[in-house]
């Protein structure tokens, strides 16, 4: 791991811990699967920031809407049209936006708590972590979409509600990870250098090791993310999001609920779908192979 | 539906943890239990805080909550005010929310304008119904697999099973279960629609001859059955894929081949038995994955189970119904991580001998 990496010659004079990370990514772009996701998801993080360059508003809205309502894909209409006679094209780039965003944003509140709690339970032990820790016990053996519905209904729809609820339901498994890791940590030598260095609590935490547990939450993060998107879309189909966005969630809703089904319609359920699956496995796979490249135990493991 | 970030490592650890100690297993075996079912408790009671808080505090107004959608008049709103005792100290609350869900009250429904209690026993058996079915099919198909893949890592099966199940695991359980819809139910191309589009059985035939009855009820399971099995399924054989690796470098299984055993009775006999005992745990465990499936799945046929039933009392909210079904499915879960518990330290020797 990051501390104990053997210099290589000619590069001795950069810090132990650039070169671990060189060395880090060297090994991450050996492997075509982890490409793959980073590639999908360079590109599709572009396609959303720029979506407003070339999709107009009178593209997203229901009324004077250009096609007849679930007309089949056709020269104008590439993928056909929506319920209301939109096109599906560029309501499938622009739902990118609010699905990429509400998952990365529950992602990164997810670490924050995930990482916090794991942290002060390893770092302090007693009773603050257990109680600490049977918090996190409750909260992994709870099913999360029960937690999570009941959360964002009385929230109210919208995207902050199904962020939160997100959150609040997906940072346990990060603080048991974080806790183990911290202790890990925690047992080296060099914590036990600095303490007797006179080190204060935060700078043992923050200083030492934090930065030493930085890669677990990185992979911690990538796999949260496809989880979250799941989640996301989920919330957004039982009709808990924003009900005047344009999310993949709210198309399949809108599919499912607008008669898409009994017309056949194909191509307005499928796409949005499609989306989150290519999405979610390219996190997915980001993940796997960070964590097979950090933990070389966990490679033979599914 | 994905329910944690890492899908296979934080599955009910819990479980495995308990190291076996002591020495007269009886007493021992009364303790653990004992020990188990306080925790249970101490779950439960939690669940109800969490409950009061979410349901009870958080909304800022609960008899607006309550009453959306509805024309309600100042003396109403008093009424209710004070019927549902919003008036009182917060403890005094938390006390009766406490002692009448403890009793069942589970509050009213202005939905359906029924207990919530009644609505919950209504629709239970079609969830159970629906999750039992699924629970079978899904375990049998994920062991079957589970153990050919992991007795051979990397292996043609292995390779082509294990990433179907990495990509059901990325695929959202109700779009799934709208493409089998449009594909069963409604007919695509050269597909005849061959099953139901929704519901438990076709209206009209309950009071007909039973054996028609079931058959109908059978064939409205088909596609939601086989919706939660697709998704499902692959977590079993994940867990039975990595126990039977654990098993692969035991020296008991060279012993077995050395005696001249063929493999297949080698895996069949020596390997799935140990392999077994930490994956049957497990799935009790799956519960939880289970229950949020069935939310979606049953919303898409409209089942008419617990999980349609939240989706319903989404739309308004019927927040009193909502809390009802929250309160029911996180309570079974704890039902079901305790009997995972007990069932662990019941059926592997190793512990229970210790």
């Amino acid at each position: 791991m990051t501390a104990t990496t053997t210099q290589a010659p000619g590069a001795a004079a950069a810090p132990p811990r650039l070169l671990a990370l060189r060395r880090f990514a060297r090994e991450f772009a050996a492997r075509p699967a982890a490409m793959a996701g980073l590639g999908i998801l360079l590109a599709l993080t572009i396609l959303a920031l720029t979506a407003p360059l070339f999709i107009h508003a009178s593209d997203l809205n229901v009324v004077n809407a250009p096609g007849q309502p679930l007309s089949p894909p056709s020269a104008r209409f590439p993928l056909g049209t929506d319920y209301a006679g939109r096109s599906i094209v560029p309501l499938l780039i622009w739902g990118t936006r609010p699905s990429l965003a509400i998952a990365v944003l529950a992602t990164a509140l997810t670490m924050i708590v995930g990482s916090l709690i794991g942290l002060l339970a390893g770092h302090f032990g007693g009773t603050t972590a257990r109680i600490l820790m049977a918090i996190t016990d409750w909260f992994i053996a709870l099913p999360t979409l029960p937690l999570a519905i009941a959360l964002a209904a009385v929230l109210g729809q919208g995207n902050t509600s199904i962020t939160i609820a997100i959150a609040v339901t997906s940072w346990s498994g990060t603080a048991r990870l974080i806790r183990a890791q911290t202790l890990a940590v925690e047992a080296r030598p060099f914590i036990e250098r600095a303490k007797a260095l006179g080190a204060r609590d935060s700078q043992l935490v923050f200083r030492h090791v934090l930065p030493n547990v930085a890669p677990f939450i990185l992979v911690s993060a990538t796999l949260t993310v496809s989880g979250a998107i799941i989640s996301e879309v989920t919330l957004a189909f039982l009709g808990l999001g924003n009900p005047t966005d344009v999310s993949w969630g709210s198309m399949i809703n809108q599919a499912f609920f607008q008669g898409a089904v009994s017309a056949g319609a194909w191509w307005y359920i499928l796409p949005p779908g499609v989306a989150i699956v290519i999405v979610a496995l390219a996190f997915t796979m980001i993940g796997r192979a960070v964590e097979n490249l950090l933990n070389p135990r966990m490679a033979r493991r599914p | 539906m994905s329910s944690t970030s890492a899908p296979l490592s934080a599955l009910g650890l819990s479980a495995l943890e308990t190291p076996p100690s002591g020495a007269s297993s009886a007493r021992d075996f009364a303790h653990y239990l004992a020990s188990k079912i306080v925790a249970a408790l101490v779950s439960f009671v939690a669940l109800l805080v969490v409950g009061f808080i979410i349901f009870s505090l958080m909304p800022s107004n609960p008899v607006l909550a309550l009453t959306r959608g509805r024309p309600t008049s100042a003396k109403q709103v008093a009424f209710l005010t004070k019927e549902l005792g919003l008036n009182q100290p917060i403890w005094e609350r938390f006390g009766h929310y406490v002692i009448n869900t403890l009793q069942g009250h589970l509050g009213y429904s202005f939905q359906f304008e029924t207990p919530v209690a009644t609505l919950i026993a209504q629709r239970l058996w079609p969830t159970i119904l629906l999750m039992g079915s699924s629970t079978i099919v899904s375990v049998l198909l994920g062991m079957w697999l589970g153990i050919r893949s992991g007795w051979r890592p990397g292996s043609l099966l292995d390779r082509v099973s294990t990433g179907s199940a990495i990509t059901l695991w990325s695929v959202p359980t109700f779009w799934l279960g709208i493409i089998l819809l449009v594909l069963g139910s409604v007919g695509f191309g050269p597909i005849p629609p061959l099953f139901p589009a929704g519901g438990m059985a076709t209206a009209g035939t309950a009071g007909g001859f039973a054996i028609m009855h079931i058959l109908d009820i059978a064939r409205h399971l088909v596609l939601p059955c086989l919706t939660l099995v697709l998704v499902v399924f692959a977590q079993y054989q994940m867990i039975m894929r990595s126990s039977m690796i654990d098993e692969t470098g035991n020296p008991y299984l060279l012993t077995a081949r050395a005696k001249g055993l063929r493999d297949a009775e080698v895996r069949q006999r020596h390997a799935v038995p140990n392999a077994l005992l930490p994956s049957v745990t497990l799935i009790f465990l799956q519960v939880g994955t289970m229950i949020s499936g069935a939310i979606t799945v049953e919303t898409v046929y409209s089942w008419p189970g617990l999980g349609y039933l939240t989706y319903q009392a989404l739309q308004i909210p019927d927040l009193q119904l909502l809390e009802g079904t929250f309160i029911i499915f996180s309570a079974s879960v704890i039902v079901f991580n305790l009997l995972a518990d007990v069932l662990y330290r019941f059926l592997d020797p190793r512990v229970r001998r210790a």
